[in-house]
């Protein structure tokens, strides 16, 4: 098989291929190892989709993936390869044990070629905000990928990686497959293990896969889905996860909310996520209009309750066991402020302040307590709506891919970039972002989002979406 | 002075006698060489995730069935959130306002709360000050850090040093008799700081108060509240006030110093730990708890009461003592003949034998054993021996162990059961102490004494005391 016709191949009909005896897995794996090899010695010349590249990967043997490479988020544990969550802190941290996630990949045959870049912490929409460089969009190098998860979908985009695993707090997996005109999904919170993730926001953090079509990610998901003894939160998921076949939409209602689908998304996005609605109904869907009433509060709630989790999660990095270590501190004090003062981020520092301030003591209720009563009302919200129709729909992201530097000085308008897939986190329900079409010759993503564990269901709608609408990835294959 | 009222109330640590820490599945440590029992987990690595200890929670039961405490059937843990480098996650999981149980009561003392949580790190301080400021260096050993523990929390119902002590040993006691810990203070798996204020009697109020802070001994925890009442008296008498503050006890001085003022009380930022759900408590749990439950002290000490007839002091000091009341219970069932009365063998085992062991806690270790001293003590309420020469059999006993009949045989320590011999000796002493003779004869029954020493010389204390002296007065005709 040549170059081309090997890269063109999906994870699944690679991994088909191998089985079948037509593709050698060597030849598939180094051929995307040393792509991703040449983006990483590109440096700014390239996209920096790579904080670590293998030297020489391991072959995965098992099936069903026979060995099919995948790039991994930094900010997964990987026994022997640097894990630093995008982060200065963590700069060269080799952790002595690998997230479930990713060991239920590579037990699968999956074989890593790298880790993604990020931002610092999976704190960013842009990915600007990592330690390691900002990530270029393979549709337009000026411009962003998207984050947290961006370096992951511009390798998937670029044709750099098959597949990637990223996570997903507040949108950090559709949003960048969004901006990157990929496939991504945010599976049921539980749904996956965290174990080996680390963390941002707790009881928000969810893995997912980042993929160039509907059925891989379903693959994806298939291999690292279940309860996890590690993880008090994981769930066991009711059903197996099965191959997307659906051609058709007939008999299903699709809600769409006007708090998600009117201010603040772009024209050129609308427009885009309009044609989507009218394909949809093309294929017998049916669309009406839904409330999510507590929707628009969800950005506010979200920015209390993740910051005040990231606040308490990142605390263990203070130098004493691990990562870096601020150079003859005077005392104790003076080596965590010094520690932490050099490791972190101006957005992390940003959010520990603002989680430290939400939990403190005559604060509390104001702030994580209100916050917490916004959430299960979303939850509610989107309970009430699951009555009504079978799925939600909004456009995954207000806008298409931005400048770089574009947003860096203004928070609050790079916070925005969540506003769709924020209250989905907060309701710890599945959504999957798929591309719907161009908007100025980029991609814009639609999110399709269903009741806690309707992933196949979920998954069904997509394909039978991205069947029609037909998205042609390859314009960003390098 | 005499107007003040000590007002105090106890905070009890107890280390879980588990297989397993609290949040991982590391053996605990019984000084192992440092950090050997340490995982991912308990050393706060990156992306690491607490999974609760099931077995630490049944214990967490037990011990709020044995302290007749509501039992919540849903607890839930939170973060207590504060640096220190014996805390790897920079907070400790803990319980805060719903612990897993509410109230209940202890002999005359009421219970606030129990809950669990898990122990801190050891730090080791290298250089001359042993304390962390001035030390060249400082290293810490987490095997220790994770070790499960029980928190109990008293209302303030304590009024002297002394009930605090005795009530902490019942306390203990408890706990022994329940097998869930060694609470054993001088190794830690005790722990207890007391809360201190004073009041004018008869006041309902409380003032304010201190807390005195890790005291690891019985004697330091009622010396220290001793010099923490004393010091707060003297203040009120010279008319200054009590500050609220957290203070260090040195029980080598007796000096109380400062540990930090209630201004420079730490904001632990509690909030639910999202790592793990809550504990809900199901009828097989609490089946299975109750199961498990043994007798316990106080229950024991009204039987021993209502069945043996003890006086209550008696009672209290087997029942409180778990192996004097084992040890006093396998005297009873040893088939002594003659039977040794209970309250006899309750005064010899708290009385005589112990005051023999020195530092032996059980005398189940000693070389009495339990048969022999009923035995001894069955004799000599059968006045086959007397007292003096009983106490002779215990002191052989305690040097070489054996059997109390041989020992009585072999060196002739039998009573007299000869009345006529008696008789012929008391009259050879009479002969031979005139003058005691006559005053006994005159009315002062104190000078007898000359004459019971010549005939305990005569029989080599094998005389019964009181035949002795009955036999004077009949000769005297008294």
């Amino acid at each position: 098989m040549s170059s081309p016709d090997l890269l063109a191949l999906t994870a699944a009909q690679a991994a088909e291929a191998i089985v079948a005896g037509s593709l050698d897995a060597a030849e598939l794996v180094e051929s995307y190892r040393s792509r991703a090899q040449a983006d990483r010695a590109a440096r700014e010349e390239g996209l920096n989709c790579f904080t670590w590249v293998a030297e020489e990967s391991e072959i995965g043997t098992a099936q069903p993936l026979a060995g099919v490479p995948v790039a991994v988020k930094d900010l997964f544990c990987t026994a022997g390869a640097p894990s630093q969550s995008g982060s200065r802190i963590l700069e060269g941290y080799i952790p002595p044990y690998t997230a479930t996630a990713v060991q239920r990949l590579t037990e699968a045959g999956a074989s890593m070629i790298a880790k993604t870049n990020q931002d610092e912490f999976a704190m960013g929409s842009s990915n600007e905000n990592s330690a390691y460089g900002p990530v270029r969009n393979p549709w337009d190098r000026t411009r962003v990928p998207g984050g947290s998860s961006g370096g992951s979908a511009a390798a998937v985009a670029a044709g750099l990686a098959p597949w990637a695993l990223g996570t997903d707090t507040g949108g950090s997996i559709r949003q960048p497959a969004a901006l990157c005109g990929i496939v991504g999904l945010k599976p049921t919170y539980g749904a996956v293990s965290r174990y080996g993730m680390i963390a941002f926001a707790s009881s928000l953090d969810q893995a997912g896969p980042l993929t160039r079509d509907v059925r891989d990610a379903a693959l994806m998901l298939s291999l690292m889905v279940g309860q996890d003894p590690a993880d008090a939160t994981s769930l066991q998921f009711p059903e197996q996860i099965g191959v997307p076949c659906a051609e058709r939409l007939d008999g299903l209602r699709l809600g769409v909310p006007g708090e998600l689908t009117g201010e603040g998304i772009e024209a050129g996005v609308l427009e885009a996520f309009r044609a989507a609605l009218k394909t949809a109904e093309g294929l017998g869907a049916e669309i009406v209009e839904v409330q999510l009433p507590h929707a628009p509060h969800a950005l506010a709630a979200y920015y209390v309750l993740a910051p005040a989790e990231a606040s308490s999660n990142l605390a263990r990095f203070d130098g004493v066991r691990y990562g870096l270590r601020a150079e003859n501190p005077t005392d104790l004090l003076d080596m965590y402020t010094r520690t932490r003062h050099d490791g972190f981020g101006a957005e992390v520092k940003r959010r520990i302040m603002l989680g430290t301030y939400a939990l403190s003591s005559g604060y509390y209720d104001a702030y994580y307590g209100r916050a917490q009563r916004v959430r299960t009302m979303i939850a509610r919200d989107f309970a009430t709506a699951f009555g009504e129709v079978d799925f939600i729909l909004t456009p995954t992201a207000p806008t298409v891919a931005f400048e770089l530097g574009e947003k860096t000085g203004d928070p609050l308008s790079m916070y925005l970039n969540d506003f769709c897939t924020v209250p989905m986190s907060l309701a710890g329900i599945p959504a999957i972002s798929i591309p719907c079409g161009l908007s100025g010759g980029l991609p814009v993503g639609l999110q399709l989002a269903g009741p806690a564990f309707s992933e196949n269901r979920l998954l069904d709608a997509a394909y039978a979406m991205e069947s029609v609408l037909a998205f042609d990835g390859s314009p960003a294959r390098v | 002075m005499s107007d003040l009222e000590p007002v105090i109330g106890l905070e009890i640590h107890i280390q879980l006698a588990t297989a397993t820490k609290m949040f991982c599945g590391c053996g605990l440590s019984f000084g192992e060489p440092s950090n050997t029992r340490t995982c991912p987990v308990c050393l706060g690595l990156p992306g690491s995730l607490p999974v609760a200890n099931a077995r630490a929670v049944h214990f967490g039961l037990m011990i709020g069935l044995a302290l007749g405490s509501e039992l919540a059937p849903r607890s839930i843990f939170h973060r207590k959130n504060y640096f220190y480098p014996d805390l790897p996650k920079g907070y400790q999981i803990s319980q805060y306002d719903e612990p897993l149980c509410l109230g209940g009561r202890l002999g005359d003392v009421r219970i606030h709360r129990v809950h669990l949580e898990e122990d801190a790190a050891k730090l080791i301080h290298v250089g001359s000050s042993g304390r962390i400021h001035g030390s060249d260096a400082s290293i810490v050993d987490f095997n220790r850090g994770g070790t499960p523990l029980a928190e109990i929390v008293t209302e303030p119902d304590l009024r002297s040093a002394e009930q605090a002590g005795e009530w902490l040993r019942l306390l203990r006691s408890t706990m022994r008799a329940l097998g869930v810990s060694d609470v054993n203070m001088e190794e830690g798996s005790l722990r207890c700081d007391a809360n201190i204020s004073l009041r004018p009697a008869g006041s309902q109020e409380l003032g304010v108060k201190t807390e005195l802070k890790n005291m690891n001994s019985f004697r330091f925890i009622e010396r220290g509240i001793r010099a923490e009442i004393a010091r707060q008296a003297k203040l009120i008498s010279s008319g200054e006030r009590v500050v609220q503050e957290t203070l260090h006890f040195d029980p080598a001085s007796g000096a109380i110093t400062s540990l930090r003022s209630k201004e420079e009380a730490h904001d632990y930022r509690y909030f639910p730990e999202p790592d793990l759900v809550p504990v809900a408590i199901d009828r097989q749990m609490l089946d299975a708890a109750a199961a498990d439950m043994p007798e316990l002290p106080s229950a024991r000490a009204q039987r021993f009461q209502d069945e043996l007839g003890l006086a209550p002091d008696s009672a209290q000091l087997l029942a409180f003592r778990v192996e004097l009341g084992d040890y006093f219970e396998a005297a009873l069932a040893a088939g002594a003949d003659p039977a040794p009365p209970p309250q006899a063998l309750a005064n010899w085992v708290t009385g005589e034998l112990l005051g023999r062991l020195d530092d032996l806690d059980d005398p189940a270790a000693s070389n009495v054993q339990a048969g022999a001293l009923a035995a001894l003590v069955g004799m000599l309420d059968a006045r086959q021996v007397n007292a003096g020469a009983a106490r002779q059999v215990l002191d052989r006993l305690i040097a070489d162990g054996g059997d109390p009949r041989q020992i009585v045989q072999a060196e002739g320590l039998g009573a007299i059961e000869d009345s006529d011999e008696l008789a012929s000796i008391v009259a050879a002493a009479l002969a031979a102490n005139p003058d005691a003779a006559q005053k006994v004869k005159d009315g002062n029954a104190k000078a007898i004494g000359p004459i019971v020493g010549h005939v305990m010389r005569e029989t080599k204390g094998r005389a019964d005391g009181g035949e002795v002296s009955r036999l004077v007065n009949e000769q005297l005709g008294i």
